[in-house]
């Protein structure tokens, strides 16, 4: 029990944090708990909560994906046009899923076959794709979305719990896969240190490949399951996106350096960060307050993480150092 | 036990260094019990024992990298109430670690001018008198580094040069070399040895921390054995044996020090002919390795031993045909050498040996998760089946199997590396420095276990730098040097001599040997 307790620490950290906000809530602001918010909160963060699973695992591998903003933006108004072109609901998904797994594979080729440090790829990806939207859309929004678009085609009811469900199914199978998986041990090996996962017959380039690729193609997902909720699709969306996304997966406590987080953990970051907001607002804070306060808890949370594996080296050190 | 320091009146000089009954405790784990170690002017006093015995935290203490719990700390007959790196650079003490920590992006003399230009004016820098200070540093340690070279372009060989070029330009009165010598070839070894002597000549008080007794019986007055956290015996080198020496460490005597068997040799298990990989310097390589034999890799470090091996494992890929069994095949990628039963102990165990954040467990299957999987998904109850086999096998010392393995010490991370390799029944296992930096008692366990090996028929490419491992161990031993085989000698005609004489090339063998 004190072994899990401790191999967890930064994950109970994070869940006694959302506890303590939710026993303020239930005492100052019950109102926070009724079924429309949480519906509300659970559709907002959706998309957050699949792209952050993706970008666990580009973390855990030791890069960086900067550009979810923008190919969220990208697959957004391929889902809409695709409909619009008379694509069913779930083709245009699918559409929107290659796109993304198309953006992921720029990425992930550049970073893992020209070995491209992957903040600057994403970084010149991030502003190319956006402005590349830009001049396409001119700005205008996607609108005259058919019917069978909307809620894909479900009652909003219905379809929060489908999504529900979906949400909950992926979370799981990202919780199995890396445990059972080869391709997570691949993972958390090839974070940790590249040669030293090369030694032991990994396929480095292609695991990183396959990750970006497959963290795009949730992108697209996480897109789609977005843009059905609204009648019209800005070709401004996901500004700031990725920071939300990185900001969950590392208060959740996956190590920014690679090797070593917990699906778990992340999920507990998105639904932190997800929550606090509307939360400030139900305690009568004003909303300028929200952006400082996510800060100051991700500041705290990766603070508490750098402690921890500071502490956790230091101690490998004496103890592998050769005396 | 009887721990003796304060002796030793016949020595006329007064002690440069005091530290007394001195503990200190790691989040509750005690690394050091009361150690105790005096060191006198003009002398060089080695500082042995095994790993986790305690050795590195003393360093630490006198250099100030890490505070005492308890006990006294004395230098120069001051008492150091309050210890840090500054103030022991002031006191005159300066260390060299066994792994070069220098600025990678800046110059040879840039790196030795920051431990000596401590202070002085950030006004205007001096580049003419930093690079001939520089260069006169390495060339009185018998090397002719170019101080304007980026310390990432040199060896580790080079790297620790520098080091210790570092270290004797802040004239020091008080030396620490935790392991200086692991990383170097025998001639670099003799040249700072060489130093070392005159160091002691002029006064300076040298601490040396080596596993290489036959290092320690050449270089040392006075020897101080630790075990278990404890200052064990200090004794006067000339009076006390090797073997003495190795009981007093591990507290039990160890039988033969090489555990060489002979064993019936079978087919060729891996062979290349004229095998070419110009990228990393490797011409005309032939050589064959046959099941249950041991062959031995000698050479200097940087003659391509290593380059060799990563070759043969697919690392660094060339285009020749290397024949496995008599069979031809490419060896593209390491995942093709595991395919065709070749594991690799690589030489930077902490770097590429092990991965340190994973557990011991999935250390272990990790080159052979197919094994421990059922329908593409991983059976943890099998793969902790294997690696508990494994931990008990090799005694690997660690709290569970699920342990991050860089919690290990070096000694048992080395046997989790071996531990992989097994794991996938190998036909051929290439060892790079298996037991380099490896405490005595782990390192005959090694031995052992690759006697083990060659007895159920494995194939088996040993480098080391230590020739008495290679000399004690190989059936036939290969001699590199600037990527060629020099010559292959048999386990009867080979001897320390024909082996340096090829490793370095005739002439400069006669160099040394004037």
């Amino acid at each position: 029990m004190k072994k899990i307790m401790k191999a967890h620490i930064k994950e109970i950290a994070v869940a006694v944090t959302i506890l303590a906000l939710m026993i303020v809530l239930a005492f100052v602001a019950p109102g926070y708990f009724t079924r429309e918010n949480l519906t509300d909160l659970f559709l907002a963060n959706v998309p957050v909560m699949i792209i952050a699973l993706g970008m666990t695992l580009i973390i855990l591998l030791g890069q960086i994906d900067i550009s979810v903003g923008s190919v969220f933006a990208i697959c957004s108004i391929v889902a809409g046009m695709s409909a619009r072109w008379g694509f069913s609901g779930a083709m245009s998904g699918l559409i929107a899923c290659l796109a993304g797994a198309a953006c992921g594979a720029l990425n992930g080729g550049l970073v893992a076959y020209f070995r491209v440090p992957s903040i600057v790829v994403t970084l010149a990806t991030m502003v190319a794709l956006r402005d590349g939207l830009r001049w396409e859309t001119q700005g205008s929004w996607i609108g005259n979305l058919p019917s069978h678009f909307q809620w894909l085609g479900l009652t909003q009811s219905s379809y929060t719990a489908v999504t529900f469900v979906l949400v909950s199914l992926l979370i799981l199978l990202f919780v199995l896969g890396l445990r059972y998986l080869r391709i997570g041990r691949a993972i958390f090996a090839t974070g940790s240190h590249e040669t030293a996962a090369r030694i032991v017959g990994i396929n480095t380039e292609r695991v990183t490949f396959f990750v970006f690729v497959f963290a795009g193609l949730l992108t697209g997902l996480a897109a789609m399951l977005n843009s059905v909720r609204f009648n019209q699709i800005p070709s401004n969306l996901g500004l700031g996106l990725e920071m939300k996304v990185i900001a969950a997966v590392a208060v959740g406590g996956t190590s920014i350096t690679g090797g070593s987080g917990t699906i778990l953990g992340t999920v507990l970051g998105v639904i932190l960060l997800g929550s606090i907001g509307t939360a400030l607002t139900f305690l009568g804070m004003s909303a300028y307050w929200e952006k400082a306060i996510q800060g100051g808890i991700i500041l705290a949370a990766v603070a508490m993480n750098a402690l921890g594996s500071y502490r956790e080296k230091d101690r490998t050190h004496l103890d592998a150092l050769p005396n | 036990m009887q721990v003796s320091t304060h002796l030793h009146e016949s020595l006329p000089s007064s002690p440069l260094l005091v530290a007394n009954s001195i503990t200190k405790s790691f989040a509750g784990v005690r690394a050091l019990k009361g150690a105790s170690l005096e060191l006198l002017k003009g002398e060089v006093h080695a500082l042995i024992g095994e790993n986790g015995a305690g050795k590195s935290t003393l360093t630490k203490i006198i250099t100030g990298a890490i505070a005492v719990d308890s006990g006294r700390l004395e230098v120069s007959n001051q008492t150091i109430s309050h210890n840090s790196p500054s103030i022991a650079r002031a006191l005159g003490i300066a260390a060299i670690y066994q792994q070069p920590s220098l600025f990678s992006h800046l110059t040879v003399a840039e790196n030795i001018a920051f431990a000596l230009e401590n202070g002085t004016s950030a006004w205007k820098i001096n580049w003419k008198s930093r690079y001939s200070r520089a260069q006169e540093l390495i060339e009185s340690l018998g090397s002719s580094i170019d101080p304007r070279r980026l310390a990432s372009t040199l060896s580790m060989a080079e790297q620790q040069i520098v080091e210790i070029a570092k270290a004797i330009g802040t004239e020091a009165k008080i030396l620490l070399m935790d392991e200086p010598t692991a990383l170097l070839t025998e001639r670099e070894v003799g040249n700072l040895f060489q130093l070392i002597n005159r160091l002691r000549n002029e006064g300076a008080g040298i601490i040396y921390i080596s596993h290489r007794l036959e290092e320690i019986s050449a270089i040392a007055d006075r020897i101080t054995v630790m075990r278990d956290g404890e200052t064990i015996a200090c004794r006067n080198a000339s009076e006390i044996s090797r073997s003495e020496l190795i009981h007093l460490m591990v507290g039990r005597s160890i039988a033969s020090v090489f555990p060489k068997r002979e064993v019936p040799i079978g087919d060729v298990a891996i062979e290349v002919r004229n095998l070419q990989n110009h990228s990393v310097g490797l011409h005309n390589i032939s050589l064959s390795v046959r099941s249950g034999e041991i062959f031995g890799l000698a050479g200097l470090v940087g003659s391509g031993r290593t380059e060799l091996a990563r070759t043969l494992f697919g690392l660094t890929p060339s285009n020749s045909t290397i024949l496995i069994q008599g069979k031809p095949v490419q060896v593209n990628s390491p995942a093709d050498a595991i395919r065709l039963g070749i594991g690799y102990v690589p030489e930077d165990r902490r770097q590429h040996g092990v991965i340190l954040e994973m557990g011991v467990a999935t250390n272990i299957s990790l080159a052979n998760l197919k094994s421990v999987s059922r329908w593409g998904l991983i059976d943890r109850e099998k793969e902790d089946k294997l690696a508990t086999r494994y931990v008990d096998d090799l005694r690997i010392k660690t709290s569970s199997i699920f342990t991050a393995t860089g919690m290990l010490s070096g000694g048992n991370q080395q046997k989790v590396a071996l531990a992989r390799w097994l794991a996938i029944n190998p036909r051929i296992v290439i060892l790079d420095e298996p037991t380099q930096g490896v405490d005595v008692g782990s390192k005959s366990e090694i031995h052992d276990l690759i006697v083990q090996l060659v007895e159920q028929g494995v194939a088996i490419l040993l480098i080391s730098s230590e020739l008495p491992e290679i000399l004690g161990m190989s059936d036939r031993i290969g001699v590199v040097r600037m990527g060629r085989i020099m010559g292959i000698l048999s386990r009867g005609e080979a001897t320390q001599a024909k082996i340096m004489s090829l490793a370095f090339g005739r002439s400069s063998v006669d160099e040394i040997t004037q």
